[in-house]
């Protein structure tokens, strides 16, 4: 009964310590894109809150939780005051299950890269929940918009990831990593390059970001579907949409780019390459949304099932049946 | 240029009352027997490109010399040739309307109806003869000479006035 | 036929879906520039129907040019387009220098053309700009700015005001360039070229924008002509009509220049024309700049271009056969400006826009028609639009160049 409570206890500070840890990376997140898109646009970022500006995303949060939190008329209220909270949880949930260091997983699920497509998966439940519950013309098309892409991109996700599960021979994430490691290749980038170009672009498709933004594109539909949220709520979305971008690169870093193996260790510091590689991922997030216009929206249900699916499943196909012959 | 005036004259003597030449070629028609003329120009002669549609308003014009009110100028330009030259037709006021050119010319649309909005001329054969510039359950005719630059108090927008009202509540 | 407001207000009451989805882009929205209001019909996502809602920025200058006279309606035309304010001055003083019978001086017209090329490279920055930026290409954005801030910054050196310059005046310009100005416009000249081919780099070849502009909103030629389109618009269909070439205007006639054409009417036809205009308009400029030295000295207004403020009546003396003593002379009114009428047209950055004015003999026109290319070319919109999507409406929007100062008047 101690021992439970003693796992409980230790359970609970190293879930806060992360959740904790998370939150600060996605707020930083918004400033270090902020600032690196100014640069590539031969402007400065925020500098004025804060040295350098590096108060500005908890000035941000200060300024949505203190908005005015209006409610539209005719809305089917439950449903609206609960859609943010499913896209955050769901986004968020995922960061539990990435092993950081080798001696360090929230929790060893055997069937972690299963559950966080699930996830993934019920992320779209918010989109389409708070574009149907908005009352609103522009909300519903956003909402219905994002949903469809959602789906058709995590089939090619998917199939990407399967490619790394038939080479590890696990679902259990941390199998994964190990099995990287006691392969020839240390990483599986060299062998599943094209699975994992496939698995970058979808999960640029999964958090809805340029050039597949169309759903809450600005100038076209007025931010989609969470357009008639305001104050704590337009955060909780803009959180969660980080959120997935984070969970999605450390998805990539575990599964493709070896987790937390590097060219030399680090005495004290057992997570550094890591947050080295993921790191490298979020800046060609931040990179791609600086260069590239955006598909409209036929063109990217075109490239999701015309080219991504088939290319996926030919990985597929070719990773069996090298397996089976080597 | 002198050939296609001379042709001009000579085919629609009935519809063509004056030719003047000022900067370009004008000729003043009649509005019976119009449609016929521009058809000629637009199918035969290539005059393809309507630039401008616009009405005039000539009340109290001292060097008027003829009794109608308002006159409708039509600029037509041929590409092949360019040639650029000006019809106008006079409108009486109680009789205020004439033929509409939409059939042939596309950009006509929106300049008749800018046409009806500010004067008050109704064209026949328009597909959607509404106010375009002013709002939709405005009243009078702005660019009419008898029209005021500035409006007083009381002749304001009515709906502005009831909305203002609404709020205020 | 039941108006729209009246079936969206059924739609809501009754809940019935059965007829096409209506949406409203209001007069507030990020991409349409402007107050312009849109009343799609869609099926899906396809449009079946758009009706453009224009004249929420109508402020009555056609009315307000018949109670100011002949110098001050140019102050006016500064507001139409007022992105490129250079070309809708020199339309009104070529109307009026045709109507009053003046002629401008050769160092006068040399600078009109330089101002108004500097204008054409200021919209089509702009234009460009926005354009990416509603296809999502935000990088562009900038790095058109930066470039539309240095030619601003020379507009106020030349004239004093960034955007509404009222430079050109009835008669010529208001007042010549110093040296320092035409050092700086060589230095522009220089520096420009580069910063185009660094515009195509980023979006010419990029997959992603010519799947979102090839093929859309095709004009074959015989209705872009029908449809009243003119400039570039028109250009990219493969008419090669430029009103500088038609019926060449101020310094055109004295320069070369290439008119650059598309072949299939498309939106990425429109662009490539105008990113080609770009070149030729600085190299209009250095040609301009080069001749100036010839004409140094010349006046820059004509001799008898009326003052700021024409007189309301002038009088001459009735002619007497014997003078009376103690008899006090009347003088018979003569006309300010001559009666009659003039129309003349010129190539704005946008299109066509020309100014027709009619004269009674006095300081204030009578009638002053403007026909802007805007106007016509929101009429264009639904037809342009039919079966395409949403998405593509912003482009469509785009690659017209539509300001709704220009089309509201």
């Amino acid at each position: 009964m101690g021992d439970l409570i003693d796992k409980l206890i230790f359970l609970g500070i190293a879930a806060g310590s992360l959740l904790v840890i998370a939150l600060l990376h996605v707020a930083y997140l918004t400033y270090a894109e902020r600032k690196i898109i100014g640069r590539m646009q031969q402007r400065l970022g925020p500098n004025r809150v804060g040295p350098r500006g590096l108060l500005q995303p908890i000035a941000d949060m200060v300024k949505l939780l203190t908005k005015e939190d209006l409610v539209p008329y005719g809305v089917d209220k439950p449903v609206f005051y609960i859609a943010p909270f499913i896209s955050l949880v769901c986004a968020g949930t995922g960061v539990a299950l990435i092993p950081i260091w080798e001696k360090f997983v929230l929790s060893n699920i055997n069937v972690g890269i299963l559950f966080i497509l699930a996830l993934s998966s019920l992320s779209a439940y918010g989109v389409i929940l708070s574009g149907w519950a908005s009352n609103s013309r522009y909300a519903l098309l956003g909402g219905l918009r994002a949903s469809a892409q959602v789906i058709s991109y995590e089939i090619a996700m998917s199939l990407a990831l399967l490619s790394v599960v038939l080479m590890a021979g696990s679902l259990n994430l941390m199998d994964i990593v190990k099995a990287q490691i006691n392969s020839p290749y240390k990483i599986y980038l060299i062998p599943q390059i094209i699975a994992f170009y496939v698995f970058i672009i979808s999960a640029i498709a999964e958090c809805n970001r340029v050039p597949f933004d169309l759903p809450e594109a600005e100038t076209e539909l007025v931010a989609g579907y969470f357009v008639e949220y305001s104050a704590m709520r337009f955060a909780i979305f803009y959180l969660a949409e980080y959120f997935g971008m984070v969970v999605m690169s450390a998805l990539a870093v575990t599964c493709f780019l070896g987790g937390w193996i590097g060219p030399f260790e680090i005495p004290y510091i057992p997570f550094f390459w890591f947050l080295i590689k993921l790191y490298i991922l979020l800046f060609i997030y931040i990179w791609v949304r600086a260069t590239l216009p955006r598909y409209r929206y036929d063109q990217l249900m075109g490239l999701g099932w015309k080219v991504l699916i088939p290319v996926a499943i030919i990985n597929l196909f070719l990773t069996a049946v090298l397996k089976l012959i080597f | 240029m002198e050939e296609l005036l001379n042709e001009l004259k000579e085919k629609f003597s009935s519809v063509i009352v004056e030719i003047q030449e000022k900067d370009y070629p004008t000729l003043i028609c009649k509005r019976t027997g119009f449609l016929d003329l521009i058809k000629y120009l637009k199918d035969e002669k290539g005059f393809k490109y309507l630039i401008d549609l616009c009405g005039v308003d000539y009340l109290n014009y001292k060097q008027k010399k003829f009794e109608e009110r308002f006159e409708v100028v039509y600029h037509l330009y041929n590409l092949d040739s360019k040639i650029l030259i000006r019809l106008k037709v006079r409108i009486p006021e109680d009789d205020c309307w004439q033929h509409s050119v939409t059939p042939l010319f596309m950009t006509a649309n929106y300049f008749e109806r800018e046409c009806y909005d500010m004067f008050g001329i109704s064209f026949k054969g328009h597909p959607d003869l509404r106010r375009i510039l002013m709002p939709d359950d405005w009243e009078g005719h702005p660019l009419r000479k008898d029209y005021p630059v500035y409006l007083e108090e009381e002749q304001e927008w009515k709906t502005y006035k009831e909305f203002i009202q609404k709020v205020k509540k | 036929m039941a108006t729209y407001l009246e079936i969206n207000k059924k739609q809501i009451n009754e809940e019935k879906w059965e007829e096409p989805f209506y949406i409203n882009m209001g007069p507030q929205h990020p991409s349409t520039h402007g107050v312009l209001r849109l009343f799609l019909e869609l099926e899906g996502e396809t449009i079946v129907n758009c009706t453009p809602i224009i004249g929420y920025l109508h402020r009555g200058v056609e009315k307000l040019g018949e109670t100011l006279n002949y110098n001050q309606a140019i102050v006016l035309s500064d507001r139409l387009d007022y992105i490129a304010s250079a070309a809708n001055n020199t339309a009104f003083a070529l109307a009026f220098e045709k109507l009053m019978g003046l002629e401008v001086p050769r160092r006068a017209k040399l600078l009109r053309t330089i101002v108004c090329e500097m204008a054409r490279i200021c919209n089509h920055l702009l234009w460009l700009a926005t354009h990416a930026l509603d296809i999502g290409a935000m990088t562009v954005f900038l790095y058109c700015f930066r470039d539309r801030e240095w030619l601003l910054n020379i507009y106020e050196k030349i004239c004093g005001a960034r955007l509404t310059h009222s430079y050109v005046r009835v008669g010529g310009v208001r007042q010549d360039f110093t040296q320092e100005i035409i050092d700086e416009l060589y230095k522009f000249t220089e520096e420009f070229p580069p910063r185009i081919y660094d515009y195509e780099t980023l979006i010419d070849v990029n997959r992603i924008w010519l799947k979102r502009t090839k093929g859309i909103a095709v004009v074959p030629p015989e209705d872009a002509i029908n449809l009243g389109l003119t400039g570039p618009c028109l250009r990219g269909s493969g008419i090669a009509y430029d009103v500088r070439k038609f019926r060449p205007y101020d310094a055109y006639g004295e320069v070369d220049f290439v008119v650059p054409t598309g072949k299939n009417g498309d939106t990425y036809d429109r662009y490539r024309v105008r990113m080609e205009e770009l070149r030729q308009s600085n190299f209009i400029i250095r040609q301009c700049l080069d001749k100036l030295p010839e004409t140094q000295g010349e006046p820059v207004l004509a001799e008898n271009a009326p003052d700021l403020l024409m007189p309301e009546k002038v009088k001459e003396p009735k002619p007497q056969p014997v003078p009376k003593k103690g008899v006090i002379f009347r003088g018979v009114e003569k006309p300010i400006v001559p009666v009659g009428e003039a129309f003349a047209s010129i190539e704005s950055p946008k299109g066509e826009l020309a100014v027709y004015v009619v004269s009674d003999g006095s300081n204030k026109p009578w009638r002053l028609r403007i026909r802007t290319p805007s106007f016509v070319h929101i009429s264009a919109i639904p037809y342009m639009a039919k079966n395409h999507m949403v998405a593509d409406l912003i482009a469509i929007i785009g690659t017209l160049d539509i300001v709704l100062g220009d089309s509201d008047r």
